[in-house]
């Protein structure tokens, strides 16, 4: 599938709060490209996961998306068949992903068989997409349970199972805030070397810089529920325009003893 | 003097179930190191390398299998009831997880009040007081002190948990991991907290962690710690520079202040 734009367009979503309707996202496009890395940076509670929800159609019991669409290159797709099709998801936590109960194979089989894909093409599929995703010895880790692997190992197994759907773009929602620092390393190489070699376009939910740094194309600014800024990661950095920008990279780059570039 | 001490510690832990026990898995060997008052020394090692285990060791929470955990002049198995009291109220620790680490039937009142109450005989008005001046240290205001743990955001509570580490006056604080899960901006404020009350109070920090960012910022003195031993022991000068393999790849993963095309640039 060669898919090369995703556009979110003018997202909203409210939730009720003592019988009053309060705006939690309001108004948010955005554009992805295909081998592109966007990250949607912000507070905690500013609204960057609620958007990615909004768009695959999994809102959060109790909040609701009051207007936008999601469309693939022109045209305008009914979100529920976004998920695993176009878009594929990994997030934070990716023990709490996985079934305790049930093996990798079995996961592997469910997001396959879920897309209509025949078993054999689709167990193919996935020892592939292991080894692209840098585990070794897919056959003996598909018999493994969650409790079994490192986090690490589990968060590569949730990109094997994203390549595996085949999806043109990735929702990368905190992917590396729970691993340590090496294992952080790694695994943003990998998503960085997904998007050269495959020409992923990842959108990238994150509240730290350095992983915005290290992976970010383009970045978009949340600040109560709106993007109050888009631009090359470099302007960001350089010449940050909007006040939440500016402390943002002013405070990660206090964590080197820099200070910010821009006045 | 030193305040705490591990004289060659060390632990293997072992898995039971029902066909029986599991051969003994060792997390520390011969670990010794020292912390001395007003220090701030950083434990630093990627997951699973045995640093949370020290600082349980250390503060009594486990008892070591060989080696010995010294309280001043004291070995911890050699404490009297009064020796582990002044033992909980000189050194404190913050954990990785706030929300294990509270009460979740108490108020967050209550749970900066209870050491005040055990480890300091401070009950009532000025308690209350103590607890306010606690809260409003740590960014905190009075609003959330009825509320209770479920209430507050992670990053609260986290805060939450920092002020009760604080509240008995301790002379040493074992953070462990304990501000990674805070934003940037809090962290950098709870560790400028930290700095001044190393200064006005000599208190000193065992600051464990993967994150090489915050060592170079706050700490003296590095442990590196790899498959339960100390690797490497170097003091933080400007910026660090390890010499063994561990070290090294830990500062090779931290991710870059800028990004790449900038740091190219030479700005």
């Amino acid at each position: 599938m060669t898919s090369s734009t995703l556009a979110i367009e003018g997202i909203s979503v409210e939730t009720a709060r003592h019988g009053s309707p309060l705006v939690l996202v309001d108004n948010v496009s955005l554009i992805l490209g295909a081998g592109e890395v966007l990250a949607l940076v912000g507070a905690n509670g500013s609204g960057k996961s609620l958007t990615c929800a909004a768009s695959l159609d999994v809102l959060p019991p109790g909040t609701r998306m009051t207007s936008g669409s999601v469309s693939i290159d022109g045209s305008v797709l009914q979100r529920s068949m976004l998920r695993a099709r176009h878009i594929a998801t990994i997030m934070q936590n990716p023990r709490s992903a996985f079934n305790p109960v049930r093996t990798m194979q079995e996961h592997a089989r469910e997001t396959l068989s879920a897309l209509g894909i025949p078993k054999a093409e689709g167990d193919q599929r996935i020892l592939q997409a292991i080894r692209a995703s840098g585990l070794d010895e897919p056959e003996r880790l598909l018999r493994l349970h969650s409790f079994e692997m490192s986090g690490g190992m589990l968060q590569r197994m949730m990109i094997a199972l994203a390549l595996a759907t085949e999806a043109p773009f990735l929702f990368a929602d905190e992917p590396t805030t729970d691993l340590d620092l090496i294992v952080q390393r790694e695994i943003l190489d990998l998503l960085d070397h997904l998007k050269r070699e495959r020409r992923l376009g990842i959108l990238l939910v994150t509240h730290d810089m350095g992983v915005v740094a290290k992976l970010a194309d383009r970045v978009a600014v949340m600040d109560g529920g709106r993007i109050v800024e888009t631009a090359p990661v470099a302007d960001i950095f350089l010449a940050p325009r909007h006040v939440t920008t500016q402390r943002l990279v002013e405070a990660h780059l206090s964590l080197y003893n820099l200070s910010g570039v821009a006045a | 003097m030193n305040l705490l001490e591990a004289r060659g510690v060390s632990k293997a832990y072992r898995t039971f179930s029902l066909v029986g026990a599991t051969k003994a898995k060792p997390v520390l060997n011969d670990i010794s190191m020292q912390i001395a008052a007003g220090e701030t020394v950083a434990l630093l090692g990627r997951s699973g390398c045995g640093k949370s285990t020290l600082a349980r060791l250390l503060v009594g929470l486990e008892r070591p299998d060989g080696g010995d955990i010294l309280f001043g002049e004291r070995s911890l198995t050699s404490l009297d009831k009064a020796g582990w009291r002044n033992l909980r109220k000189t050194v404190q620790m913050v954990f990785q997880d706030p929300l294990g680490a509270v009460n979740a039937r108490s108020t967050v009142k209550d749970i900066i009040a209870e050491p005040l109450n055990y480890l300091c005989g401070l009950t009532g008005q000025a308690a209350a007081e103590r607890v306010r001046d606690l809260l409003s240290s740590v960014g905190l205001n009075w609003a959330e002190a009825n509320k209770f743990p479920h209430q507050l955001s992670g990053g609260q509570l986290q805060r939450v948990c920092i002020a009760r580490a604080l509240a008995p006056d301790p002379k040493l604080i074992i953070l462990d991991e304990a501000v990674s899960n805070l934003d940037l901006h809090l962290q950098i404020q709870m560790l400028d907290l930290f700095e001044e009350l190393r200064r006005t109070k000599n208190v000193s920090y065992l600051f464990v962690t993967h994150d090489l960012r915050l060592v170079e910022k706050f700490c003296v003195r590095v442990l590196v710690m790899d498959q339960g031993r100390i690797v490497e022991e170097t003091p933080v000068s400007g910026s660090l520079a390890f010499s063994s393999a561990e070290g090294r790849a830990l500062s090779a993963a931290v991710l870059p202040p800028m990004p790449r095309q900038l740091l190219a640039a030479g700005s």
